[in-house]
């Protein structure tokens, strides 16, 4: 046995290798630098992430497998990182002048967003089962301290704790399927994994169905789908707002670029076997999502029944399966990055410490006093709900399309009547603003220019991809052709 | 390596519990028994005991030994690379030397925030 | 045979510890039951040709997690929440009703088929012979290279983690 050295490919992990330094470089300036100095660590963040953001760019295009096949460099990982990588630097604007006013304002905060970025992006880019794990384990151990950051609120930790555990859990579904699916194939390598699934004469090897079926809980929960989605309200609500934003799109697309990658890829022979599990995710997640959401009363809290929704109508998408429904995923969680994010920023500047804000009817009347910050709210409701010329519209138009092209017609209406129950609630928000008068006296805003900045990055791309979709679409498109 | 060879371990085992089963079996049969108030307490002649042996922990050795554990799992990653490091060469060497400096960037601002303190 | 002898042993010992592990009213009384089961389980491991495997489990499992297992059942200090054990008939009833479903069906597969993966690059019998350790090693620092860098990536992040969580002044 003779030791064969893997050849390196510097270039094929690039943007985590950026953001792996950058964050050790904070990390080491957070103890080190005098406390003036340490005040330039979210910019220094921003510098990485956008050092990243280029180096992605001038990737495009390029493909290569390595590390002896346990990285791929593709549109599809490239595609998956410029989303990381726009969810983080819009959290890290988002979050400057809301720890300080918070009091929590450490420079390791910003190190765990950067290194949650991190294994984001070996997820998305992951092709060994072994990779999937390591990447899904250094984001969630991230982001179950990020939601416990705000030590001193019982509620925080509570989110923390209630977030760690059943993560924790479903990990070992995770880790049981990989191993199940190893035991079968006697490969963690997607590529091997694939070749051997199609050459197998019979796929009813129970080992490889069990491993399949427990790989779907392990996805489902991190993206949050129904019956995995119970953690989901209470780790929203308590999590410090800049951090349920930051997880309720980067865990979600992370997971639905492993999930996309093992399921359309890898074990795309077994599509018979696990479409209809999809199917059914997907039909509970729509509705039990867009239902509850209704009753709810705290907006952080309907936000996360709302996010619970928005994996189902991805789950759609998936069924879909063919050339469209993938790319629409692709768009889709694009178009969900700037308006979730979006709205979670309104929160926070609407918010303030000891006055939270985050009672629905805290903002009837905000529109008298606020007209400005009312109609960017309104924007990103729009887009949440489907509303023409936003990206959420575009989107949810290409994922229904995509279900009825592939003959899910019955799937493509039940997700229709949901998109048409969930206008209820993001317009009340709208209506609450614009229509009623004000239930109390509002605090003078201060909005930080780093936030304002976000905020129209933010509105610029909702706004954006839904109005000249087809390019972004055909991005997609290009980005799917490693799945195919 | 056959699982026979690990017989003298697994003899090892069995006599010590053995051993320790039979002495607390012989003299609970071959003792005398008689409690009185006196013998029950910890420390026959000295101080007398206050309160409860039961106290909560400080959550400092918690810390401490959380970091043990991390720093012991990267230790556990060093018997392997040394059984096949004059195989690796130079390239082992680098590797390692990758793996030990990010955790050492761990370490170095484990120093410096203080944690190893008893603070 | 003293081979599927020792198996039997070691798993019938595995799964009463394991048991007694959650039937345990005194936390400590767990956390030793839980050392036993750990111990068994290098046991086992040692059976599947697995030396190395069954090392780290004693040094880092028995070892390490343990000693940190049985301080934070100290750091709680769980007098008073001892005599509040949670009991709910109906939980119980069909937490039973469900387990022995799955068992059934469990039972079931097993009856029905046999359940044969693929084998892979390396059979026990030939980690027998060339060292499990050495195997380990050269797959861990060559094929593996890179998850073996990105393990020392996410204990950095345990780190900042656990001292973010639990220092008193950060």
């Amino acid at each position: 046995m003779n030791l064969v050295i893997p050849e390196i490919n510097w270039s094929a992990i690039g943007p985590e290798l950026t953001l792996s330094i950058t964050a050790m470089v904070l990390l080491l300036l957070s103890v080190v630098a005098s406390p003036t100095a340490r005040r330039a660590i979210p910019y220094l963040s921003l510098l990485g992430i956008a050092f990243a953001l280029l180096l992605c760019i001038s990737l495009w295009g390029k493909s290569a497998y390595a590390f002896n096949r346990m990285v791929v460099l593709d549109n599809y990982a490239l595609f998956f990182k410029i989303i990381f990588l726009i969810t983080t630097a819009l959290t890290v604007l988002m979050s400057i002048r809301y720890l300080k006013e918070q009091g929590y304002e450490h420079g390791e905060y910003y190190v765990l967003i950067l290194f949650a970025a991190v294994g984001m992006m070996f997820m998305a880019s992951a092709a060994d089962l072994i990779i999937v794990f390591l990447g899904l384990e250094t984001f969630s151990l991230a982001i179950y301290v990020l939601a416990g950051f705000f030590r001193a609120q019982p509620k925080s930790i509570e989110s923390s704790l209630k977030y760690f555990l059943l993560g924790a859990f479903s990990t070992g579904f995770l880790l049981y399927g990989i191993a199940l699916i190893y035991g079968a194939t006697g490969t963690t390598n997607l590529k091997g994994i694939y070749e051997f699934v199609s050459k197998a004469p019979a796929l009813t090897d129970p080992l490889l169905l069990i491993g399949m079926g427990l790989l779907i809980v392990g996805f489902g929960f991190k993206v949050a789908s129904v019956p995995f989605h119970m953690w989901t309200p209470d780790v929203y609500e308590g999590a410090p707002t800049s951090i349920t934003a930051f997880m309720s799109v980067g865990p979600k697309a992370a997971g639905f670029a492993a999930f996309l990658r093992v399921f359309l890829y890898a074990l795309s022979p077994l599509q018979t076997d696990w479409i209809w599990i999809l199917w059914v995710l997907a039909v509970l997640t729509m509705t039990l999502g867009n239902v509850v959401a209704i009753a709810q009363k705290n907006i952080k809290r309907m936000l996360a029944y709302s996010s619970i929704a928005h994996a189902g109508y991805i789950l759609v998408a998936m069924v879909a399966a063919d050339e469209l429904g993938t790319a629409s995923v692709l768009y889709y969680m694009l178009a969900y990055a700037f308006m979730n994010l979006g709205a979670f920023g309104v929160i926070i500047l609407f918010g303030r410490k000891g006055e939270e804000n985050v009672n629905i009817s805290d903002y009837s009347g905000m529109a008298a006093k606020y007209p400005l910050l009312a109609a960017v709210m309104a924007i990103f409701m729009f887009s949440l709900a489907g509303i023409p010329p936003t990206a959420g519209f575009v989107g949810k138009f290409y994922i229904f399309s995509a279900a009825v092209k592939a003959g899910y017609i019955g799937l493509a209406i039940i997700g229709v009547l949901n998109s048409a129950l969930s206008v209820y609630f993001y317009l009340r928000i709208t209506v609450m603003m614009y229509m009623r008068s004000p239930e109390k006296e509002f605090a003078k805003l201060e909005p930080s220019p780093a936030m304002v900045i976000a905020l129209i990055i933010a509105v610029f791309g909702t706004l954006q991809i839904g109005i000249t979709p087809s390019h972004y679409l055909n991005l997609a498109k290009q980005s799917i052709l490693a799945l195919m | 390596m056959m699982i026979t060879d690990y017989l003298p371990i697994f003899i090892f085992l069995v006599v010590a519990v053995g051993f320790a089963l039979v002495t607390i079996f012989l003299s609970s049969i071959i003792g005398k028994r008689k409690i009185t108030p006196q013998k029950m307490i910890p420390y026959e002649c000295g101080m007398d005991p206050i309160g409860q042996a039961r106290k909560p922990f400080s959550v400092k050795f918690y810390i401490i030994a959380m970091l043990f554990i991390i720093f012991d799992i990267e230790a556990v990653f060093l018997y392997p690379w040394a059984v096949i490091f004059k195989e690796l060469k130079i390239f082992g060497l680098v590797e390692m030397a990758i793996f030990i400096a990010i955790l050492l960037v761990g370490f170095v601002y484990v120093w410096k925030k203080g944690a190893l303190e008893w603070e | 045979m003293f081979e599927t002898f020792l198996f039997v042993l070691l798993a019938v010992v595995t799964t009463i510890a394991a048991i007694l592990v959650i039937v345990q009213r005194n936390p400590v009384a767990s956390a030793i039951y839980l050392i036993i089961t750990l111990f068994c389980l290098a046991g086992i491991y040692l059976l599947l040709s697995a030396p190395f495997i069954a090392v780290i489990q004693v040094l880092v499992y028995a070892g390490a997690i343990m000693v940190l297992f049985l301080f934070v059942i100290m750091l709680l200090n769980l007098e008073k929440e001892k005599k509040l054990i949670y009991r709910n008939r109906l939980q119980k009833v069909l937490g039973v009703f469900l387990g022995g479903v799955l068992l059934a069906q469990i039972g079931m597969i097993f009856s029905s088929v046999l359940l044969e993966g693929s084998k892979g690059k390396f059979p026990a019998e030939k980690v027998a012979a060339l060292g499990n350790t050495e195997v380990v090693a050269r797959l861990l620092f060559t094929d593996f290279l890179l998850p073996f860098e990105i393990v020392s990536v996410l204990l950095l992040v345990a780190i900042v983690g656990a001292i973010v969580l639990a220092k008193k002044q950060i």
